[in-house]
């Protein structure tokens, strides 16, 4: 088990040559059978068994991962938190989500370094500025911080921008959320992971789930690579391939699979301080810590498995950026990337039992699953543990869509999520 | 920039083209009964393939619907079919 992390830790290993550490989590061999295997060590997934264990009292938990920890959207996203959503069934979700990255660094002793920077979610003309007024009211009284600022104000918070009244989409003015900021993703994997593997949780890798045996309608265990592991509980967190996971027990789920991409520069001076999304270009940057501008938008327009990125949304995002930042034109991408999404019909996330007795998916997340991650943890290990919602996950199970009460997020924000 | 090859034009950019739907769904039996939940799956439960798929897209320049075949790995577009031609 790992040293604590502390500032007295790090000046009594500096004296050691830095060799007291030890490993972080270890890389135990599977077990012949669990009381709860979570397929799927993305954030998700990690962050489940952490509650599972921590929250639920059960140790006997084991977290698969065809990978490596964090190597799909985990480590893929461009780390903005946020809680800036309309419904209010997605505000208590998602601010359940920003308060426990409030206390995330502490609560696992791992730094995944939640800078409250704030938000800005820019306003184009007058009629924008009364829908973002009405935006601004609704997450008001779902209990979000959020305010309405003036072009002056935005310009105080964000001057990189492009506030000529000859732009293609002048700044009228924004909606702030000044609790929402970008974390550090890798580290969120990481402290999960570590803060699980303390409560016993074992975290295989390079682990692929092969097949879900199912024997009398209930789950009892999986194929894998590593051999057959029996478990009357399985969750599934693997976002983009939870169809292929559904299809393994004869279901489908409501989604489809897309591209998001996402983009780096080269590290720059500070120039800009604070998250700014602009709906019109379909575009949001912000500048991380070692100076890159993350830059990301929509959806890729064809359903795809290939975690790569295509032409013309890599032309709408990165010109929506030239545009919103004119400065900005002549610096230089460093990367770019692709992570599979799985977006409902609905835009908001899928949290609930299959209709196979002892599985649970947690997937759904599009284009936002890395701020939901402590949330969809704490959330998804509670349905696990008592076979039954919090009151939060509720609105979010399967049966909405037999009942109709979807959550249309993606109508209420106006872009692909 | 990807080539996608419509039916009726050839071979055209692909951003003139609209994914539709996977192909192969039948809608249920509107003058009889339907449950909420047969309902919804048709609505919107997709299989979601990962590797060879069959799907109804348009060609919005000349707004004429048809089957692409392709990979959503590779991403590869293995044929289109008219419906015409299939009926």
């Amino acid at each position: 088990m790992g040293v604590n992390y502390s500032a007295l830790n790090v000046f009594r290993e500096g004296l050691r040559n830095q060799k007291g550490w030890g490993q972080a989590w270890r890389t135990p061999k599977p077990q012949k059978s669990y009381d709860v295997i979570i397929i799927g060590g993305g954030g998700h997934g990690l962050a489940t068994a952490y509650y599972l264990a921590k929250n639920h009292g059960l140790n006997n938990i084991a977290v698969l991962e065809k990978g490596w920890l964090g190597g799909g959207n985990t480590g893929r996203n461009t780390t903005v938190i946020r809680s800036n959503y309309y419904y209010p069934e997605s505000a208590a979700l998602y601010d359940f989500s920003v308060q426990l990255y409030e206390g995330l660094s502490k609560e696992l002793n791992y730094n995944v370094m939640f800078s409250q920077r704030g938000m800005l979610v820019l306003a184009h003309s007058e009629p924008e500025m009364e829908m973002a007024a009405r935006s601004v009211n609704a997450m008001r009284l779902n209990g979000t911080d959020a305010e309405l600022l003036n072009s002056a104000a935005v310009r105080k918070l964000a001057p990189i921008l492009n506030y000529r009244e000859d732009a293609r989409f002048p700044i009228h003015g924004a909606i702030w959320q000044g609790r929402a900021g970008t974390g550090r993703h890798d580290a969120v994997a990481w402290g999960y992971a570590r803060a699980a593997d303390n409560h016993g949780v074992d975290i295989i890798q390079n682990c692929e789930v092969e097949e879900i045996i199912v024997e009398g309608g209930k789950v009892t265990g999986v194929e894998t690579n590593h051999g057959t592991i029996k478990s009357s509980a399985i969750g599934a967190a693997v976002s983009g391939h939870s169809s292929c996971l559904a299809s393994k027990v004869g279901m489908t789920l409501p989604l489809h699979s897309y591209a998001l991409q996402a983009f780096v520069s080269e590290p720059l001076k500070p120039v800009m301080n604070t998250v700014a999304f602009s709906p019109s270009y379909g575009t949001y940057f912000s500048q991380s810590d070692k100076g890159g501008l993350v830059i990301g938008g929509g959806l890729d327009r064809v359903p795809s498995y290939g975690q790569r990125g295509n032409l013309p949304m890599q032309e709408a995002v990165l010109g929506g950026l030239v545009e919103m930042a004119p400065v900005l034109g002549k610096v230089k991408l460093l990367r770019h990337w692709a992570g599979i999404v799985d977006v409902a019909p609905d835009s908001s996330p899928i949290i609930g039992p299959a209709p196979v007795e002892g599985l649970y998916f947690n997937c759904g997340w599009g284009t936002g699953g890395f701020k939901a991650i402590p949330a969809g943890g704490y959330l998804f290990a509670h349905l696990i543990a008592n076979d039954a919602h919090h009151d939060i996950s509720r609105p979010f199970d399967l049966d909405r869509f037999a009942s109709g009460r979807l959550i249309d997020e993606g109508a209420a924000s106006g872009i692909a999520h | 920039m990807q080539i996608f090859p419509c039916p009726f034009c050839g071979e055209r950019n692909e951003r003139e083209f609209h994914f539709a739907g996977e192909a192969g769904k039948t809608r249920p039996d509107t003058t009889t009964e339907i449950s909420d939940v047969a309902w919804a799956a048709y609505l919107y439960n997709q299989k979601n393939i990962k590797g060879a798929v069959r799907e109804v897209w348009m060609h919005l320049s000349c707004a004429e619907l048809f089957i692409l075949e392709r990979d959503s790995i590779t991403m590869d577009v293995v044929g289109s079919i008219s419906f015409r031609e299939e009926a």
